[in-house]
């Protein structure tokens, strides 16, 4: 007889209506007692064919279904997909409306990132009050976008060569004060969750990237800098009127739970003083460019590959115009999708409670990895 | 970042053989891109990554486009006879251009900060010959982009380590991404032990009435 017990692979179906995998989203896991040894993403359920339907409609019937990719962030994708239409046109954007560019999206970032932190605590055990406490934040945001762009969620916002709605002077005061107090949510989270020793002890050392391994994976966002790779699209790119505002690119250095978890947090502080110094610097003027017509909108025959740094990471929108009112093709680089690709070599060899873990901070949003 | 006529020169100098042509891209993005055979497009992307000016470490995006056989009217001039003597003569001609697959990949350096560099590959044809060399061994990234084009629009990448479908089921046959493709009337049909019980039950059935001699309408395709 072997002296040593030897047990079989056993098999899980994590779920698609597993409560943390956020959305309908299923990993096949084999496991060795409780050490995954295996781990498969199995996706699609949501799969509508955006990109289909982005080449059967106009230029601008594709932005409202923009909002629906990474439906935390319609702000941010909108901009995506205004700034790729605006390069394949070549077309100016006036002051106002960048600036008012820069508050959304940032905003839009403020609130994706809470959430994100509420919904990791609450995959580690801490149900409900850290999300309700980032939620009652995000509410905040959420009424400021209601009350401009007339949706909470599917804001449809941008268009090419500026945006739709004009921000009063009443609704700056506002978002003005939403910021302001915003550091004090800030002091208030970070104090519960950041030296918790459970928080530490599930998420220090667990999901360990290395920086090369990132790169190579096209990992983007807080996860890529989570393991100490300087490359923000804000800086490198440095579209939009970024290259205006003073702020710094925080980095990880483990590359691990803890620190795409702190990544979140310290750029919610620079989001922050960047929408502080917009709301000084945006002055009144035109919000969009007369010049366009962005109704029957027809760029002159070419391809563009455009791409903004979102919340989640890099978000790209690849187009081909042959200069008919509908795009040739029309691509979504969506960063939650690509970022899912080292699932497995991150989770490998970590418990199937940490599997959790490690998903809830890759931030996936499954609108826009099936799309 | 070195314009793209000394990348090429440089792809075509350090990899034998490799033929690299530049896309132009009219308009004001200005993104051209370059268009290297399927032989040797593994090694001259090696080259792009590796290279220490370039460093293109990071693959942001790989996506797939599908052109389909289309037909360029052009005017030749022909020299004909015409009542004993020699004319030219502008005759229209049609020219077939058979279709093809396309893989762009867009090349971005974290190092140098600077990109992209674009990258297309071509298959031969959009039947039997839609297949490519996989990137998946030089970026991680192309696993899941590269699986999404063998998804969509059915190009089979030699080298991948794990070629599924990843958006569609299974069982799914077609490549919805095609600009050819037709949707199915009922995408949820699928022949059950059931359907076999229903064509036998077929035979009690009296004939059913035509309206104007009309086909009768079927449900089931």
């Amino acid at each position: 007889m072997s002296a040593r017990l030897e047990g079989e692979l056993l098999e899980v179906s994590m779920g698609p209506q597993h409560p943390s995998t956020h959305g309908v989203f299923r990993m096949n896991v084999a496991l060795d007692g409780e050490i995954v040894v295996k781990l498969k993403p199995v996706f699609g359920y949501l799969h509508r064919n955006h990109e289909q339907i982005g080449e059967r409609t106009s230029y601008l019937g594709t932005m409202p279904y923009t909002d629906r990719l990474d439906y935390f962030n319609s702000m941010s994708n909108n901009w995506g997909y205004a700034l790729a239409v605006e390069k394949l046109a070549g077309v100016e954007v006036p002051e106002r409306a960048q600036y008012l560019r820069v508050i959304l999206a940032e905003l839009s970032r403020l609130q994706n990132h809470a959430s994100l932190l509420g919904f990791l605590l609450s995959d580690m055990g801490a149900w409900g009050t850290p999300l309700m406490y980032a939620f009652r934040e995000r509410e905040k945001v959420l009424d400021l976008f209601e009350s401009l762009a007339g949706s909470r969620m599917m804001c449809d916002y941008m268009r090419f060569g500026g945006c739709r709605v004009d921000a009063d002077a009443a609704w700056m005061e506002r978002a003005k004060k939403i910021v302001y107090d915003f550091p004090r949510f800030l002091d208030e989270f970070e104090e519960l969750i950041l030296e918790n020793e459970i928080v530490i002890a599930r998420t220090q050392h667990v999901g360990r990237v290395s920086a090369e391994l990132a790169i190579s994976a096209g990992i983007t966002g807080p996860m890529l800098r989570a393991s100490g790779v300087n490359y923000d699209l804000r800086k490198v790119d440095g579209y939009g009127f970024y290259p205006r505002f003073k702020f710094r690119i925080p980095l990880g250095e483990h590359g691990d739970t803890y620190d795409r978890l702190m990544m979140r947090v310290l750029e919610m502080r620079e989001s922050i003083d960047i929408l502080k110094q917009a709301f000084e610097a945006i002055t009144p003027g035109p919000i969009t460019n007369p010049k366009v017509k962005v109704r029957g909108f027809r760029p002159p025959a070419g391809e563009c590959y455009g791409r903004i740094e979102g919340p989640k990471g890099e978000l790209g929108f690849y187009l081909i115009s042959d200069g008919t009112g509908t795009p040739y093709r029309y691509h979504v680089r969506a960063p939650s999708f690509i970022n899912l690709t080292i699932l497995e070599d991150m989770c490998l060899g970590h418990t199937v409670a940490d599997v959790m873990v490690i998903l809830g901070s890759i931030d996936i949003v499954m609108g826009e990895v099936d799309r | 970042m070195e314009s793209l006529e000394q990348i090429k020169s440089r792809i075509e100098a350090a990899i034998a053989g490799a033929s690299v042509t530049i896309v132009p891209n009219p308009g004001p993005a200005n993104q051209p891109s370059l268009l290297i055979d399927n032989e040797h497009a593994f090694a001259a992307v090696q080259f792009l990554r590796d290279d220490a000016e370039l460093r293109l470490d990071y693959c942001s995006s790989v996506t797939g486009v599908d052109w389909l056989d289309r037909t360029v009217k052009k005017t030749v001039k022909v020299k004909e006879i015409v009542d004993g003597v020699e004319k030219e003569i502008d005759r229209a001609e049609e020219e077939k251009i058979p279709g093809y697959l396309e893989a762009v990949y867009h090349l971005y350096s974290t190092v140098r900060k600077h990109g992209p560099v674009i990258v297309r590959m071509r298959t031969t044809d959009r039947l039997d010959g839609a297949h490519l060399p996989s990137m998946t061994p030089l970026y991680r990234s192309a696993e899941f982009q590269e699986r999404e084009i063998y998804d969509l629009y059915g190009v089979t990448f030699e080298g991948h380590p794990d070629l599924r479908r990843i958006l569609m089921w299974d069982e799914f046959e077609d490549h919805p991404m095609r600009k050819d493709y037709v949707q199915p009337d009922d995408f949820e049909y699928e022949p059950t032990p059931h359907d076999e019980v229903l064509e036998r039950a077929k035979e009690h059935y009296s004939e059913r009435p035509t309206i104007d001699g009309a086909e009768p309408v079927s449900t089931q395709p």
